[in-house]
């Protein structure tokens, strides 16, 4: 057996600079790695780009880079959200995804069976979707200037025909819908840092949601707005849909699915889940007239099934979220200013 | 959630707005202070001012931890982090408080200080343990309700010999304060600040007790109900107080039964006591300098005081000019007599503390308020 015919240690080794050296580590760990998990026809190809014809129609192009820690967690890791989170914002456009590219950054020193994980699940995930990784990226940057792994994901994909979705198309008198309930990826992200060490069964929603998104416009193509509501949760997605359309939003308190260990966890730390991320869910805003069969159709998903109508977009000059309270007033849904930050006492 | 939403609920509160509005005299306005800022975020977040008369106002109190606290204090806390390379542990709340020229913990941190975000004083430990050859410093800040966890962290500091943890205390205590408000006023503020009577906060009277407002309540003749903070709870303790007013009563009356007892949490009064004892006095923004309202450290742990252990400050603390924190703390503006407000000062950029914590008075008109008073935002603007 010639030395280049040697695998990479998975069970013991880590990254080194090597790995990025253009030599034969980083050959190896492509050979033994990247391809062998993600393996496709385009990939196999090994070119530096890959190579493939487009069907007709408009494309879209998203890319996404994705930091977290921790790395691994109840739900996910960053593979799989890496997989997911690219392949939501296309869809998210009413595209259907085609390709995905994968670009990671690699800390000196981060184990390999913990990159193996990691790459796995990101194969898992993009094969369950029906979308391959086509091409990809790897770079070692020196231990202490990364985090572990940072993983950037693009992804392509083409929208069908007389669909065109942009936030500028919200109107009074349309409807909000919502995919499922709130605040599970963040919950399950703070559950599981070490500083808090707080038990619990939450786990993230992370998941793909382009069939949900092609099942929706089968049934309406007219559908105005489809936002995944990540960062800064379902409020910093509508108050950002709300000033691109010029148009204020009427929620209601009482109609926002919220799991009630979520729940629990929010106001133990002190934290609002309309602020917290989500990772698998998606805002909808069409005419009330579609509202009801859009609702039966979401929730014949296995990512919809608890999909529910929570407002309604109305006038209003200063663009602003507004929310009946469970409690029987209203008040403003804000922006936030950075990170949602846990209050004193 | 159980337990929870059982204090949140719509119909009951409906029922507590109808008796609300039948005990209230059309003829009288009633000026209500709350002096904890988690009663503020409460009666926001739920739209608690949705369902109360016209006749009811709310005056914020200067019940807010990070608000309240000097720019001096805070610029010390930074000095720490930069100057003599600590790990500093802070809660989130107090990361983005703006000191002098700006400078708050956020960006000392970004500049590479080395300050971390904790939820309890348990993680402040750990992280002492865990980093034997740095100097740890615990940024101790908050009412009655944090000052129990503060003393458990030093006695458990010196019972396991954690030469390298510290805490810069910067307690402060609310019955103080609110004799402060009545018994002091600013002369800016006279026939300003009109306070009928007080919701006083529960999480506080949990460790005290109801005992401490007695003296005051009748010193000045003004009614306290100590409130929960769930939604109903203040409802109800809108209600008690207003009937305290139409009966010219001026008790201390217990709406927290389920947690609050009149001689309140005895083992945390005497852990605390332990510990920590009065300052002479203690500077607080808006109130200015207030006998008896803080606490300090005892001599006897002062291998624990981050005072005694480091020397700070010497510099010259400025607040933002025209910044109203300091009135609106009294009571004697609304967030939206400022000019900064919405501004130059939002959430984004505050000027001031209040600003900053989801519990300051103009954090939450700008959150969950501004749609009341949306033209007069827009006048500032333009």
């Amino acid at each position: 057996m010639n030395k280049m015919d040697e695998t990479v240690s998975f069970r013991t080794g880590s990254v080194d600079m090597t790995h990025g050296g253009g030599g034969r580590a980083m050959a190896e760990l492509i050979r033994d790695l990247f391809h062998r998990h993600l393996s496709n026809p385009i990939l196999d190809q090994g070119h530096d780009a890959a190579l493939f014809g487009v069907p007709a129609g408009r494309l879209v192009l998203s890319t996404d880079g994705h930091v977290i820690s921790p790395l691994f967690f109840p739900g996910g890791d960053i593979g799989s959200l890496a997989v997911h989170g690219t392949m939501n914002d296309v869809a998210m456009a009413g595209a259907r995804p085609l390709y995905l590219t994968a670009g990671f950054i690699l800390e000196e020193g981060f184990p390999l069976a913990d990159l193996e994980r990691i790459v796995m699940s990101m194969a898992r995930a993009a094969d369950e979707a029906g979308v391959p990784i086509v091409t990809g990226d790897t770079k070692v940057v020196e231990k202490g200037k990364g985090d572990g792994v940072f993983i950037t994901t693009t992804g392509l994909g083409v929208v069908p025909d007389g669909v065109h979705i942009a936030a500028e198309k919200a109107r009074p008198g349309q409807a909000i819908l919502l995919s499922g309930s709130i605040g599970d990826h963040g919950v399950a992200i703070l559950s599981s840092r070490e500083n808090l060490e707080f038990e619990t069964v939450i786990r993230s929603d992370s998941a793909a949601l382009h069939t949900l998104v092609a099942d929706m416009i089968h049934e309406v193509p007219g559908i105005s707005v489809l936002r995944d509501p990540t960062r800064g949760g379902l409020a910093a997605t509508l108050n950002e849909i709300a000033r691109a359309a010029g148009t204020g939003m009427l929620l209601d308190e009482a109609a926002i699915p919220v799991k009630p260990d979520v729940a629990a966890a929010c106001e133990l730390l002190g934290l609002d889940p309309l602020y917290v991320a989500n990772e698998g869910k998606l805002i909808c805003l069409c005419e009330a007239a579609d509202a009801e069969r859009l609702l039966a159709v979401m929730r014949r998903h296995p990512h919809g099934a608890d999909a529910a109508l929570i407002g309604e977009v109305v006038e209003d000059d200063n663009a602003l979220v507004r929310m009946r309270t469970g409690f029987g007033g209203q008040r403003v849904v804000d922006w936030l200013a950075g990170e949602q930050l846990p209050r004193i006492c | 959630m159980k337990y929870v939403d059982e204090f949140r609920d719509r119909d009951l509160a409906a029922t507590l707005a109808k008796a609300i509005r039948k005990e209230a005299d059309p003829a009288r306005h009633y000026y209500l202070m709350e002096f904890c800022g988690g009663h503020t975020h409460a009666i926001f977040r739920y739209g608690v001012q949705d369902l109360m008369p016209d006749n009811v106002t709310f005056v914020h109190g200067p019940g807010c931890p990070v608000c309240v606290l000097p720019v001096r204090r805070l610029d010390d806390a930074v000095e720490l982090a930069e100057r003599h390379n600590v790990i500093l542990c802070t809660y989130g709340d107090m990361m983005r408080v703006p000191g002098t020229k700006q400078r708050s913990l956020i960006r000392a941190k970004a500049d590479g200080a080395d300050v971390r975000m904790i939820y309890s004083t348990a993680d402040a430990l750990k992280i002492a343990r865990d980093n034997p050859d740095r100097e740890v410093v615990f940024f101790a800040i908050g009412f009655e309700t944090t000052t129990p966890p503060t003393a458990v962290a030093i006695r458990q500091a010196e019972a396991e010999g954690l030469s390298n943890f510290s805490v810069f205390c910067n307690h402060v205590l609310t019955p103080a304060a609110i004799g402060h408000v009545l018994g002091s006023p600013d002369p800016r503020d006279l026939e300003k600040v009109r306070i009928d009577g007080f919701l006083g906060p529960s999480h506080v009277s949990a460790v005290i007790g109801s005992k401490p407002y007695e003296a005051g309540a009748e010193l000045y003749r003004k009614p306290v109900v100590i409130a929960g903070f769930e939604p109903l709870d203040v409802m109800q303790s809108v209600l008690m107080l207003i009937r305290q007013i139409n009966e010219g009563r001026y008790e201390v009356e217990n709406q927290y039964t389920r947690v609050v007892t009149r001689e309140g949490n005895r083992k945390a009064q005497d852990l605390v006591a332990s510990v920590l004892e009065l300052r002479r006095e203690f500077e607080w923004r808006g109130l200015g300098s207030v006998p008896d309202s803080g606490l300090k450290i005892r001599e006897r742990y002062a291998a624990f005081d981050a005072e005694k252990k480091f020397e700070v400050s010497a510099k010259v603390s400025r607040e933002v000019k025209s910044c109203e924190c300091p009135a609106i703390l009294r009571g004697a503006k609304k967030p939206t007599d400022c000019k900064l407000f919405g501004t130059v000062c939002t959430p984004e950029s505050p000027m001031g503390s209040c600003m900053v914590s989801s519990e300051g008075a103009c954090a939450a008109y700008w959150s969950y308020g501004r749609f009341r008073t949306p033209a007069k935002a827009e006048e500032a603007v333009a």
